[in-house]
């Protein structure tokens, strides 16, 4: 059944509510997976449980049905299988930028002697373009140099499954477009599961392999599942230039604007399963704006 | 900045200056030639004994005292320095018996929201009590004044390292607990590696809070005892109607309790963090 190395499957999560009988339902019937060296972005407003989903992934919160499948085995908990980067970096302030990756090299081979530690902590931190400040708190780093940090952190436990959340929300354009250049790096080179959330169509399009569209909760699931046709390796510059780009940017935009508030269809046997759409292959469609005139929106709060 | 440093220090001279100068001025002895009244004769010129002594003489006996502070010439006479150590051992004796055991219970306590609610009740009971009300049921259980005392300093200090460091350990940030547990660290290694680091500037200011308190209760506490320490001193030399001793010694222990909080402020500021 499972078509995945990570399968989820009729996830759901509730809370409950104090004035009305009926619980609070969030999401429900949420059913996806991720293919092993996939990168998959999750896209949707505010509020309909895209962090819910990913620290349910992570085995940090319980959700209240469903089963989260990794690797064949079920997830029930925390593991150093599965890495997460989190949008307040989460470091911690009393370490140097060093000592917080070899916090997580530690933990991950228990049995290594210092020196291996550190050397394995000092390549990922190089890889991040950070060489020449390791030894400085996360309060002497900006915000971008922080998030490198976490983003280093993260990979070099090499977990099988990177999770991110909104890892970029906090920072400026410029930086942003620096680090997604880091993360594109990196990626390429380590060929690493991943699965992010984020607000930011342009960076989902550059980033990943699909991308979900997640309908507004309450009673939220995911719609789509969005298939991102363009060559590898991408970047910032040249993406722009390709065509398909704007047929995708636009389909996407086109959801979140206009589509995302629609109930879900009831009839289809296998309806609560995403349907598979690769933009660049559907007929030009009228509801599309033109190349020339990209739809400037930005999906925020 | 540096302006205002020399700024500052220039306003706190000039304010000693002003208030030593009052105080030297009001604190003359009248003038020899003055014919005693009757009263002062009867007083046998006592009242010049009982004026506040000068500052210039108290700085004179200052000088004596601490040139010779180690001298032990019998139970009702000796050196300053001896007495400040008498009083130092008993709290800081107390005073490490008690971070023994209130940060260890302290970090239970903050880490387990059953044990907080436990102990919650009786912390609340016990804390408003004044030390030295332990006082007379500690001399009739352990029936020795010395030890006595050192419990009363227990008592005091354990209060705010308890309070501190549970408060502390129950606050640690969320995200920090969960980087812990997605490194699968168990609970001992995060209890070490993340909590405690985390927790450690409210523990310190709790052990600084701590400290103080014993300082200002030994004084009490050891003018109750007798026997020795700067408490008893103060006492004594009350008795004795040896002012410049008096004053001198209340001097020393405003230093000393300087000194004890400055100490822990070092190691404070080396737990300290910066978010
Ligand atoms: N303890 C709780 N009690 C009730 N509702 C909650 C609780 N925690 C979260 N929610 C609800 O769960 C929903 C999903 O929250 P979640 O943080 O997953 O949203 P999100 O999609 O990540 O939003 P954002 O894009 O703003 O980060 C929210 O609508 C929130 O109101
Ligand atoms: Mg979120």
């Amino acid at each position: 059944m499972s078509k995945g190395f990570v399968s989820v499957e009729q996830l759901s999560k509730h809370y409950p509510d104090a004035k009305q009988k009926s619980d609070l339902v969030v999401f429900d019937n949420v059913n996806f997976y991720i293919k092993k060296n996939e990168f998959v972005c999750i896209i949707g407003h505010s509020g309909c449980g895209k962090s819910t989903i990913l620290n349910a992934l992570a085995g940090l919160e319980q959700p209240s049905g469903g089963v989260i499948i990794m690797d064949e085995q079920e997830v029930s908990g925390p593991s150093l299988d599965r890495g997460i980067v989190f949008q307040n970096y989460s470091l911690l302030p009393w370490l140097s930028a060093l000592q917080n990756v070899n916090f997580g090299v530690r933990a991950r081979w228990p049995d290594w002697d210092k020196q291996k530690i550190e050397q394995h902590s000092l390549n990922y931190l190089e890889m991040v373009g950070l060489s020449s400040s390791v030894h400085r708190k996360p309060s002497q780093l900006s915000g971008g140099m922080r998030q490198r940090v976490s983003i280093a952190r993260a990979f070099a436990t090499r977990p099988k499954l990177l999770l991110l959340d909104e890892p970029f929300g906090a920072l400026d354009a410029l930086t942003r477009g620096n680090i997604q250049d880091e993360l594109i790096k990196i990626w390429t080179e380590s060929q690493q599961t991943v699965f992010m959330i984020t607000h930011d169509v342009d960076e989902a399009i550059l980033l990943s392999d699909r991308v979900l569209l997640m309908s507004n909760g309450p009673h939220a699931h995911i719609a789509e599942s969005v298939k991102i046709n363009l060559s590898r390796p991408r970047s910032r510059g040249e993406v722009i230039e390709d065509p398909a780009y704007y047929k995708i940017r636009n389909y996407l935009v086109n959801f979140l604007v206009s589509r995302s508030n629609e109930r879900k269809i009831k009839d289809a046997a296998d309806a609560s399963h995403p349907i598979e759409i690769d933009p660049v292959a559907l007929a030009s469609d009228e509801q599309l704006a033109t190349p020339n005139q990209p739809v400037l929106v930005t999906v925020n709060q | 900045m540096a302006s205002l440093k020399i700024k500052a220090i220039a306003l706190s001279l000039v304010l000693l200056s002003t208030l030593l100068g009052i105080w030297e001025v009001l604190n003359q002895p009248p003038p020899a030639s003055e014919a005693l009244t009757e009263y002062e004769m009867m007083m046998g010129g006592a009242d010049q004994e009982s004026r506040v002594p000068p500052p210039s003489k108290v700085l004179v006996h200052a000088w004596n005292e601490l040139s010779n502070p180690f001298y032990d010439a019998g139970p009702n006479d000796k050196g300053i320095g001896i007495q400040l150590a008498y009083s130092l051992y008993r709290v800081l004796t107390g005073y490490f018996a008690a971070a023994l055991i209130a940060i260890p219970l302290g970090f239970v306590t903050g880490m387990s929201p059953l044990m907080f609610k436990a102990l919650n009740p009786y912390i609340q009971i016990l804390r408003p009590i004044s030390p030295l009300a332990w006082m007379p049921l500690a001399l009739f259980i352990i029936k020795d004044s010395e030890q006595s005392a050192i419990f009363v300093i227990f008592i005091c200090s354990i209060w705010p390292m308890l309070i501190n460091t549970a408060f502390g350990v129950a606050n640690v940030r969320s995200d920090w607990i969960r980087v812990a547990q997605t490194h699968e660290l168990g609970a001992i290694r995060t209890a070490f590696t993340v909590i405690l680091p985390a927790a450690s500037p409210t523990i310190l200011t709790g052990m600084r809070i701590s400290i103080g308190i014993a300082w200002l209760v030994i004084v009490a506490a050891e003018m109750l005892v007798g026997g020795t320490g700067i408490g008893y001193y103060v006492w004594n030399e009350w008795n004795n109607l040896d002012l410049n001793s008096v004053i001198f010694s209340i001097l020393m222990i405003g230093l000393v309790g300087m000194l004890l909080d400055m100490a822990l402020a070092m190691v404070s500021n080396l737990v300290t963090y910066q978010e």
